[in-house]
């Protein structure tokens, strides 16, 4: 790039010219907080001023903050740790059910929501160990077809164990073991109802605050509170000794266990606080929609992270929260309110012109999944770093230069999304067939 | 920080030998490696271990790291049994190590890298990272500082903030060296450390060399290729040629073995040189 | 007795359609270190292929089911299809993943779910959301009979075998003995050296998804008439159980998909037997886990690799 060019780009009309980098994230940092605190209370009324313009509703807010939450969870295992899960949607069940099982009549045992959430993390923590241990050694592929079979067992677990029967074999005496029709998490009915999470502090609304489905509003207050926990939690991991570690492994593992890191506990914990995090939005999620079924928690929700994660920018903390807002909001709002308004009806009129069934019956909320793969196979193309990559990373892969005031933090972030950009020759490669990942 | 490296431990004043390695056969199915090698590194000293590609130095070096397990015989370090400890396991003991192809993390800072290396002698864990007492505050902040202390040891502290991967080649050896030391080693490997470097770097890099075992007391042990390096650094010198010791001893004596030479030059050789 | 010689043979049957679809898996990543998550896609598309096809041919043309044009038509329908999910197949390799080839592994892999995802909402699209009935060409007769009268197998499992056999042994004489095969064996052992050998490796690559689609897409007719059915989940259910088949076999070997094809095929039939239709995902899902942590080479493979 040319130096007339770059000092060009530079000067580029910039709202935040002459902000220093700290002050400027502290500033949008107050207007998204500001932003959240308000629009629940104001979007009813922007929705009749402006009945034209696709608002999302508070509801569906709170799918991107809940989505926010298992990105920025499965990000830890992607985007630091480098280990591909495809199976992610197993511990938000887990998260989920724990908190089924622990506060609703389902089972009769109603513990505050409050306390629920803990064991709720600590269980789906302990599924990421139990995974984790014998399959972390796997390559990259391996992986993730192994976790991708845990995720599916875990949904038909839960489905099936709703109506079952454990007996002894025949040849042994068939004595029933448990059962028979023993129900233990609802199969394909599922949970419902579950206690939401409450505050008792009387008001305009009641006795109590009630965190459900039925109060959007204080619900989505309480799930950006969770987002703000996890988001301040991965940005002290990513910053950390751990961090690095993970960092390191994701580079180069045999250099990193060269460097005194135990490989197999340092990618473990990576799996395990990845999964306790979509415990976490488990446990809120069950909760709030006060009924869970099985069939809720499959593969696509798994792949839907993956997307965000791709889509946002792999290993950078802000860009795959963006990443879950936009991916949510487009398949909730966007996608219906395209067909709705643009795309359904010249398909219809077409379809009706030519006989062709498929168009007379379009609707774009149908091809969301199609939509999504789409992206996948471009981002990966086209621009494996994501959308929102660090400014730095944008920067140096576009040849404008490093900016000299990157703190380590994002710096590492940086080196995530180039690793992932870049073409890396892999040092050492196993032999054809052999899925274990070190040569020893 | 000069106390931190090769500090001696009490078991010092007992054997003048840090590691002894005996009997080490590697053998990757019908393929012999390395044969029966006994091998000794003194204490204090610099050692160098030469002989023509293919000759099975690096594969010694990965059976005393831990990569490979050796298939025959037996390494003790510093009166502890090194024979197939895994990798991170043989660094805590205090051996650290460069790679002959330049292994740093490309995607980190120079800084990150040698943070990297320090990883097990910090003792924050995860809930720690998690919580951020001023314990672990205070001990990233020292764990930075010494970083920086490294990096001005290699002369890469005004490079602290830079890629690894965007860093000259020259920069890029010294950094692994940088790393290597931050783990606080008592026995430094070096795989070739001078490899692809000009007279001048090199010249530099063999003081460094020197420095590190007069200043701070750590032993060394190369594989080096160039022989001036070789001859002007090194205590003692072993040869090795098709996974056997062929020699060992002072640089002239291996310089004028005429095994060596054969080795290294083809029969015939001996005889004109 | 009877009713698991029964389980067995039903097994059978669908162990060759999983070995079928197994081969696919297990020729790709053999060549491309690629696990094409779209490969089942491709096969549920066959599946869809075979439905429209029927729906023209006995409603639109007015064939009667079970007669003899219908079937002389389902063998002429049989290399169509084939050759349409062999174009699709190659399609998505030069379009998603040729571009990646030299990229991280992980990259393709991500593309090819993508793919996937891609071919399934097409399927959802073209047949709606649940099971379609494929109109019954196949005449419902039983040809074998156990002693008590109990029917064993009929002209159903004839035609799984009629149609799989075949295009194995085909399969195995091209892989084996044919130039093509040579150069697609070369290429999966070493792709940099078989390119300098001369072998255009682009194409050899595109021939091995060519050759896997076309696969699919007869395992895809094959189980639009056996099951009666077709749906736009075929792909991921029969998906996870073909793949876990070639695991089995050995990923890269065909011997080892053809074996641990016929393998799950009857461990499927028997768990769906004597166990519990329900449970028979989870204990293949388990079986593919179990064997990739214990004995990631494969059951039926001899190298127990010494790393080097």
């Amino acid at each position: 790039m040319t130096a007339a060019v770059r000092s060009r780009r530079l000067a580029m009309p910039d709202p935040f010219r002459g902000m220093e980098r700290k002050r400027r994230e502290k500033l949008i940092l107050i207007g998204v907080v500001i932003l959240a605190v308000v629009y629940p209370l104001v979007f009813r009324a922007l929705e009749s001023a402006f009945p034209f313009v696709p608002w999302p509703g508070t509801s569906v807010l709170i799918i991107c903050a809940t989505f926010a939450i298992l990105a920025l969870g499965l990000n830890i295992v992607m985007g630091f740790a480098g280990l591909l899960d495809l199976g992610y949607v197993a511990f938000y069940a887990i998260g989920a059910y724990t908190t089924a099982f622990l506060a609703s009549p389902h089972f009769g045992i109603h513990v505050s929501w409050w306390i629920v959430v803990v064991i709720a993390v600590a269980a789906a923590a302990g599924a990421g160990i139990l995974l984790g241990a014998p399959t972390l050694k796997l390559r990259g592929d391996y992986l993730a077809i192994v976790t991708l079979g845990f995720g599916e067992i875990v949904r038909i677990v839960f489905r099936n164990l709703g109506d079952f029967t454990l007996a002894l074999p025949a040849f042994l005496g068939g004595a029933v073991l448990i059962g028979p029709n023993a129900n233990l998490t609802g199969g394909n009915v599922g949970i419902n109802p579950i206690d939401p999470p409450t505050i008792p502090i009387p008001g305009p609304w009641g006795n109590e605050i009630v965190f459900s489905n039925q109060n959007a509003t204080a619900s989505f207050y309480l799930v950006a509170v969770l987002l703000a926990i996890t988001f301040i939690v991965c940005t002290r991991l990513r910053d950390s000794k751990l961090g690095r570690a993970w960092m390191a492994i994701r580079e180069d593992e045999t250099a990193a266990a060269a460097m005194g890191i135990n490989t197999v506990t340092t990618k473990l914990l990576a799996f395990s606080l990845g999964a306790s995090f979509s415990g976490f939005a488990g446990a809120f999620t069950g909760a709030y929609q006060t009924a869970i079924f099985a069939e809720s928690f499959n593969f696509a929700v798994s792949i839907l992270v993956v997307v965000i994660i791709i889509l946002g920018g792999i290993g950078s903390l802000r860009g795959v929260v963006i990443g879950a807002f936009a991916v949510q909001y487009v398949n909730q709002t966007l996608l219906r309110y395209l067909g709705e308004n643009v795309i359904n009806a010249p398909m219809h009129a077409f379809g009706e012109a030519t006989g062709i069934a498929l168009l007379r019956d379009f609707n774009l909320v149908n091809y969301n999944y199609l939509i999504f793969g789409i992206v996948l196979a471009i981002m990966m193309i086209r621009r494996p770093e994501g959308l929102f990559p660090v400014e730095s990373a944008r920067a140096e892969l576009h040849g404008v230069g490093i900016s000299s005031d990157t703190t380590s933090g994002t710096a590492d972030e940086l080196a995530v999304a180039e690793e992932f950009a870049t073409e890396v020759t892999q040092a050492d490669e196993t032999q054809a067939g052999d899925p274990r990942e070190d040569q020893r | 920080m000069t106390a931190a490296i090769g500090a001696p431990t009490a078991a010092a004043s007992e054997s003048g030998d840090l590691l002894i390695a005996s009997g080490c056969t590697k053998r990757f199915g019908g393929l012999l490696a390395v044969s029966d090698i006994d091998f000794t590194i003194p204490r204090g000293g610099i050692v160098s271990l030469i002989g023509p590609n293919g000759a099975g130095k690096t594969t010694f070096f990965n059976m005393i790291t831990g990569l490979y397990i050796p298939t025959e015989g037996s390494i003790t370090f510093d009166g502890a049994e090194l024979t197939g400890r895994k990798p991170h396991e043989v660094v805590r003991l205090g051996v650290a190590r460069t790679f002959q192809n330049i292994r740093l993390f490309g995607n980190m800072t120079a800084e990150g890298n040698v943070l990297v290396g320090l990883h097990h002698r910090l003792k924050g864990r995860w809930y720690g990272a998690i919580l951020r007492p001023p314990s672990i505050k205070r001990e990233e902040a020292e764990a930075h500082a010494r970083a920086m202390e490294l990096l001005k040891l290699v002369d890469l502290d005004q490079r602290s903030q830079t890629l690894a991967r965007n860093l000259p080649y020259g920069d890029q050896r010294r950094l692994e060296i940088a790393r290597a030391l931050a783990t606080e080693p008592k026995l430094l490997l070096l795989d070739e450390p001078t490899a692809g470097m000009n007279p001048e770097e090199t010249r530099r890099l063999t003081d460094f060399v020197r420095r590190l075992r007069d200043e701070f007391g750590l032993t060394v042990l190369l594989i080096e290729h160039d022989m001036k390096v070789v001859m002007g650094i090194s205590d003692r010198v072993t040869v090795l040629d098709h996974g056997e010791k062929i020699a060992e001893g002072s640089p002239a004596e291996v310089r004028a073995n005429i095994r060596v030479i054969e080795a290294y030059l083809g029969r015939g050789a001996a005889g004109a040189g | 007795m009877e009713e698991l010689v029964k389980a067995l043979t039903i097994g059978l049957a669908n162990g060759l359609i999983i070995a079928l679809i197994a081969i696919g898996y297990t020729l790709v990543y053999g060549i491309l270190e690629l696990i094409n998550f779209a490969h089942a896609d491709v096969f549920m598309l066959g599946t869809a292929f075979t439905y429209f096809a029927l729906e023209v041919i006995v409603i639109g043309l007015g064939i009667s089911p079970g007669s003899l044009t219908a079937l002389l038509l389902i063998f002429a329908v049989l290399p169509v299809i084939m050759i349409l999910t062999a174009v699709i197949n190659a399609s998505i390799e030069r379009v998603a993943y040729r571009p990646l080839r030299n990229a991280p592994r992980l990259a393709p892999l991500i593309s090819a779910i993508g793919m996937s995802f891609v071919l399934q909402n097409v399927g959802l699209v073209i047949l709606g959301p649940s099971q379609r009935a494929v109109e019954p060409v196949l005449p419902k007769t039983d040809l074998a009979f156990f002693p008590s009268g109990t029917p064993w197998f009929g002209i159903d499992e004839v035609m799984v075998v009629g149609i799989t056999i075949p295009l194995l042994l085909v399969l195995r004489w091209f892989v084996g003995s044919t130039r093509q095969g040579k150069a697609m064996r070369a290429t999966a052992q070493d792709r940099e050296a078989s390119g300098l050998m001369g072998i255009d490796v682009n194409r050899t690559i595109s021939l091995t998804f060519l050759i896997a689609g076309a696969l699919g897409g007869a395992a895809g007719l094959v189980v639009a008439l056996y099951y009666g059915q077709t749906w736009f989940q075929f792909g991921f259910q029969f998906g996870l159980l073909s793949f876990t088949a070639a695991v089995l076999g050995g990923v890269g070997n065909l011997t080892g998909a053809t074996l641990g094809g016929l393998l799950i095929g009857i461990i499927g039939a028997l768990s769906d037997r004597f166990l519990e239709a329900k449970w028979t995902s989870v204990i293949v899902f388990s079986i593919l886990i179990l064997v990739l942590v214990f004995r990631p080479t494969g059951l039926l493979s001899e190298k127990a690799s010494e790393r080097a």
